[in-house]
């Protein structure tokens, strides 16, 4: 091996999450460990109704029975789930009075993210009030979405407010039976948001926009349900590019979306959360469980890019129910050091003449393991069902590992299915000649990356396409000047 | 303007250059021919700062600097430009961001702002005008699908983007048909000024007919074994190579 890869190699372990920040906490929390009076406390605390109890109970007794899953390419260190405390009351940040006391580091990694001054006064907890009108900016977003008759609040409000919605739709695509994760969130899950177009609705914002400056404090265990009614469409953003650590390391979030008749719904992830040290110390386990639900004629797209966490299990998926119903999965997922990454997509075709599509890109560095994992599945009668997917693996370095599990199953002759893949590694011509050019190791390789993933970036809502291509260099950078 | 004095370079254990002596200044052509596997790419390669080869001797100066201890983005950045003989495809990376990634950056060496979006469409259209590029191929990912034809005149776009100092050209005539190889060349003479040089490395004496040399070079196992004006390059598309390195086969 050249001296060059060996630098680059080396520059690559010796990058830190430069963004994890700490901050002194109070909060208000239960004791650790796992039971029916925590459940109780919990449900208490929230001030939720009984059916919600009796919910929460049912999930955590059959989550009882459950095993751990251990069939993803993953090593995963034992949970106790005895020790990790499952409520936490939102957590009020160390209020700062300028963007002056930031941390510089974190203060060059927004600059460099291209975050606005406003969203970075927001992010780090500087008392916004003292510099920008956050809170009439929010105000007006809040109104035009009232006038729209869209919904979007927690969903503890949500549980209050619209019981009617909640009953119907809460757990209704995800049940607590769906998985052990699944189960856990169903019985302990401390918050998340809740979304509802209403009929023919066409929600006249990225909800990105709004979502990034209310999103302090989301937990551990989150819970998010979408509805969007016949015709509607909506474009949601979870997540940001800025930097998030938490002390809770294990997160279990669950999200369902209800995709009716020709409504549309495009949902957006960038995942940056803590990945652990260059050592493989510490770091956030990320099990996730999405699924989207489509009515005839709807139409789901998963966009997914994910630079964060320890070990990453996800899998993103479109149950297509209705017929001429389509489903999308777009993902760049990068790991570097020690992280662990297996995620996917699984598409259920059931109607006829449904259709989806899979772009999956895989980018591994240092000692990481990257494994895609996906299902494609046509139902007896789902006729003339099309899928496409498309998944490859780039590799840096030559110490971490790509793995690609797709599954195939098909149950009706007229179905289509495509499959293609390659693995691919950052050439040294590549870099010699991005080089020659002018261009330092750090950016060519920043570079090459992000044009590997361009076909996923550019499915981001454009200002998010713009910082994720900037996330994708940083997560990369090392000391390589 | 380049200097340089008993190179030696190897790759593995296997020594390729062994003692190059060239002087090139401000001005000049110079052309460098040889047999198959004499050096010439390497040499070329070596002096862009290829980590794949291990410089043993020697020393090359560029600009009155120590060019060998620097890396291949400074050097690059002082105004060097190395125009491949296989230009390397980067997949999802168009032609137009690639180059204004490498102009900002040599304009950030020299003290310079980073040009502006209009500022730099400008640019790109009066530049891909000297080589006749399509300007539908700077909206394509770099050297992908491109013809052989195209890569070549896309090197020459690149040499006029960045405005080099000291220009090396890697058999830049090779694969081209008579009238790629005319429009290259010419694109070659028009950006040739008396600020700057330019070494052509080729096979054939036809590109010679455009970019006149000041100086023939034939470079042999690794060394500089004859050196002339533009009469040599003539003749040696007459007689060949044998008349000069007889002598050394036997080395």
């Amino acid at each position: 091996m050249s001296e060059n890869t060996n630098n680059i190699l080396d520059s690559l372990e010796k990058s830190d999450y430069k963004y994890g920040f700490v901050t002194d906490i109070e909060t208000e929390t239960i004791p650790r460990g796992l039971s029916e009076d925590v459940i109780r406390l919990i449900s208490e605390k929230k001030g939720e109704p009984d059916w919600m109890l009796e919910r929460r109970l049912k999930a955590y007794r059959h989550w009882l029975t459950l095993k751990h899953p251990n069939w993803a390419h993953l090593d995963i260190p034992e949970i106790d789930f005895q020790d990790v405390i499952y409520y936490a009351a939102p957590k009020p940040k160390k209020q700062l009075n300028s963007m002056d006391e930031v941390d510089p580091e974190l203060k060059r990694t927004f600059d460099k993210l291209g975050i606005p001054l406003e969203e970075q006064m927001a992010l780090a907890g500087v008392a916004v009030d003292a510099v920008m009108d956050s809170v009439s900016v929010k105000t007006t977003f809040r109104d035009t979405l009232a006038e729209k008759g869209i919904i979007f609040c927690s969903i503890s409000e949500a549980i209050k407010e619209h019981p009617e919605l909640i009953k119907k739709y809460l757990g209704s695509v995800v049940p607590y039976t769906d998985n052990f994760y699944a189960a856990l969130n169903a019985a302990v899950f401390s918050d998340g948001s809740f979304c509802y177009i209403p009929k023919g609705v066409h929600c006249p914002m990225e909800l990105s926009t709004y979502f990034r400056i209310n999103a302090e404090g989301t937990g551990q265990f989150e819970r998010t349900l979408i509805v969007a009614d016949e015709g509607s469409y909506v474009s949601y953003l979870e997540g940001c590019t800025a930097p998030q650590r938490d002390e809770n390391q294990l997160h279990a979030a669950v999200v369902e979306i209800v995709v009716e008749r020709d409504a549309d719904v495009k949902y957006s992830t960038v995942q940056n959360w803590y990945p652990g040290d260059k050592n493989g110390k510490g770091g956030i386990y990320n099990f996730v469980t999405k699924r989207g639900l489509c009515r005839e004629g709807a139409h789901l797209s998963w966009t997914q890019v994910e630079t964060g966490s320890a070990i990453t299990w996800k899998y993103p998926s479109c149950v297509l129910l209705g017929d001429n119903s389509s489903g999308e999965f777009y993902s760049v997922a990068m790991t570097n050091n020690y992280q662990q990454a297996d995620t996917g997509t699984k598409m259920i075709h059931i109607g006829k003449n449904t259709r989806s599509r899979i772009v999956s890109k895989g980018i591994s560095a240092g000692m990481s393991q990257n494994a895609y994992r996906g299902m494609v599945k046509v139902a007896r009668g789902a006729d003339n069902a099309r899928n496409y997917s498309q998944c490859d693996s780039l590799l840096i370095g030559d110490k971490c590992g790509a793995h690609t599990f797709p599954v195939i199953n098909s149950h009706n002759p007229s179905a289509v299915l495509e499959h293609e893949a390659t693995t691919s590694k950052i050439s040294e011509d590549q870099l010699f000649y991005s080089r020659q050019r002018g261009l330092s190791t750090e950016d060519a390789v920043g570079m090459i990356v992000n044009g590997y993933a361009r076909e996923v970036l550019t499915k981001l809502p454009m200002e998010f396409a713009v910082e994720a291509q900037k996330l994708l260099a940083i997560s990369l950078e090392g000391s390589v000047g | 303007m380049l200097k340089v004095e008993n190179l030696h370079a190897s790759v593995g254990d296997k020594d390729i250059l062994k003692g190059i002596n060239l002087t090139v200044k401000a001005g000049e052509v110079h052309a460098i021919m040889g047999p198959n596997g004499s050096g010439k790419s390497t040499l070329a390669s070596v002096l862009a700062g290829n980590e794949k080869f291990t410089v043993t001797e020697g020393k090359v100066e560029f600009l009155g600097k120590d060019m060998l201890s620097l890396s291949i983005e400074e050097r690059s950045r002082m105004g060097l430009f190395l125009g491949f003989q296989y230009p390397v495809e980067i997949p999802g990376v168009t032609m137009a961001n690639f180059m204004k990634l490498a102009v900002n950056e040599q304009r950030k060496a020299r003290g310079l702002e980073p040009l502006s979006a209009a500022e730099y469409l400008r640019m790109m259209r009066e530049k891909s005008a000297v080589v006749e590029l399509d300007s539908k191929l700077t909206s394509r990912a770099v050297n992908e699908g491109f013809s052989g034809g195209e890569k070549k005149k896309n090197e020459i776009f690149q040499m006029a983007m960045l405005d080099p100092k000291l220009a090396i050209l890697d058999e830049t005539d090779s694969g081209l048909d008579i009238d790629a190889l005319r429009i290259v060349a010419t694109g070659v003479t028009r950006l040739h000024t008396p600020e700057n040089a330019t070494v052509v490395i080729t096979h054939y004496q036809r590109l010679l007919d455009y970019i006149v040399p000041d100086f023939v070079h034939v470079l042999y196992k690794g060394r500089i074994i004859y050196s002339g004006d533009k009469s040599l390059a003539l003749k040696l598309e007459k007689e060949g190579y044998d008349w000069l390195i007889n002598d050394y086969k036997e080395e």
